[in-house]
């Protein structure tokens, strides 16, 4: 059998080619009922990481992923440009940008319900790797009550890293801190 | 709501879902002392488990919306064509069960011919060439092939340490089929003497491993008067057995 590749840090100069123009808009901008997250990277000494790259990956407000392994397929018709995907180079502040639908809840083989969420890929230079968290909405309380993921995280504080706060013109703030004292968790994929 | 989505699952028939590989001492760690970098932007928390659902079971099948054909040949993407050495860089796209990736992307970016990158925050004091970008895409055929037409990278120092060289290599990002199956890595040119002193392809623990980072000559490929030819297999994470719950 053939075995794994391994991983290489993305480097400094991804920003050349993988950014797109559409790669933050997993929906168009404007389009009814899109939330637009926002955040910064941070590194363990506080300070922005100017050179990293975000990418989301989620199920539509059904809930469903328009993808073979989804045992209940796309809902018919689906959602007018959604692609689920998006993908936003850290600016030299360290902010990031995604516009999104807020996907619906997603029923587990075990039968709990994972809470809505967006699983959230971050690749830099000095990760030699990419690291794995999840978003989570301050609006599902009872969901992420619920939410086998979350609760699978004992201490409160660590937990709170995994869920946006919302902003005051309606965004939700989403950042990342790599490493210190409000590390955001990290995930073993 | 949630009732509804419960039922959708449970009322009949739970989801059989891939359960992917999770593989161990093959990536580097994310604290490795040679790489400065990784200093201050490597987690210390304990990395959670999380157990293969739907989110990571499934991901983005992006495509031909993104690419033209142009884009596996960097020698033709603008007027004139690019110095140096051209290559004919191709292989697979394979899970670790042996299976064939196709319909995959597949993003590159390199520097050109004297080891410098088109690019804002790059200072190394060689020429940009008009006529290489670095950049290309494609998409895997049905046998999980694809297929680059490029020019050899070169070297190009960096502030890692005193007097550090990179090796030539060639980025690659790769999605696969699975969130859990993204890859960005890294392949290199056999023979290079910078290899052994790059703490970046010397991050990853297992010397085999390493070695599948190295794309190979072949002859085969080669084209007569024309480019010389390397071959690389690019191998994801497999889907295991499917798990019934
Ligand atoms: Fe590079």
């Amino acid at each position: 059998m053939p075995e794994l590749t391994p991983s290489q840090t993305v480097g400094p100069y991804f920003a050349m080619r993988l950014p797109w123009p559409q790669g933050p808009f997993v929906v168009p901008e404007g389009t009814p009922g899109a939330v637009t997250i926002v955040g910064r990277l941070y590194d363990g000494a506080g300070e922005v990481i100017p050179d990293g790259l975000i990418e989301t990956w989620q199920a539509g407000p059904d809930g469903r992923f328009a993808h073979p392994d989804d045992p209940r397929g796309p809902a018919p018709g689906g959602y007018h440009g959604f692609r689920g995907f998006g993908r936003c180079p850290t600016a030299p502040d360290g902010s990031y940008r995604i516009v999104t639908l807020k996907p619906g809840p997603l029923p587990a083989p075990d039968g709990s319900i994972e809470a809505p969420h967006l699983d959230v890929s971050v690749f830099a230079r000095g990760l030699l790797d990419r690291v794995v968290t999840r978003m989570y909405f301050p609006d599902e309380q009872a969901a992420n009550a619920a939410d086998p993921v979350l609760c699978s995280i004992r201490e409160p504080a660590r937990r709170a890293t995994l869920i946006a706060v919302p902003e005051p013109e309606g965004e939700l703030r989403f950042d990342i801190r790599l490493q210190g004292e409000d590390e955001t968790v990290f995930f073993d994929v | 709501m949630t009732t509804d989505v419960a039922a959708s699952i449970t009322g009949r028939r739970r989801p059989a879902l891939p359960s992917y590989e999770r593989p161990s001492g093959v990536h580097p760690p994310l604290d490795f002392a040679g790489y400065r970098s990784t200093e201050r932007r490597h987690p210390r928390g304990p990395l959670m488990l999380l157990p293969h659902r739907l989110t990571e079971v499934t991901g983005p099948l992006l495509g031909e919306e993104l690419i033209t054909p142009a884009d596996a040949d960097l020698t033709t993407q603008h007027a004139g064509e690019p110095v140096g050495q051209r290559i004919i860089v191709t292989g697979r796209v394979l899970d670790s069960d042996g299976r064939p990736v196709p319909d995959t992307l597949i993003e590159i970016w390199q520097a050109n011919a004297a080891g410098r990158y088109r690019h804002a925050r790059e200072h190394h004091p060689a020429p940009l060439d008009p006529n290489f970008d670095g950049i290309g895409r494609c998409i895997t055929d049905s046998a999980g092939r694809y297929r680059f037409v490029t020019i050899a990278p070169g070297s190009y120092p960096w502030g890692n340490h005193h007097n550090a060289w990179r090796p030539a290599h060639i980025h690659f990002s790769v999605f696969g089929h699975a969130f859990t199956q993204r890859l960005v890595t890294q392949m290199y040119f056999p023979g290079d003497p910078l290899l052994p002193l790059d703490p970046i392809f010397n991050s990853v623990p297992d010397e085999k491993a390493r070695q599948r980072l190295i794309a190979g000559f072949d002859i085969e490929l080669t084209q007569p008067e024309w480019a010389l030819g390397y071959r690389w297999d690019i191998v994801l994470r497999g889907r295991g057995a499917t798990v019934f719950q």
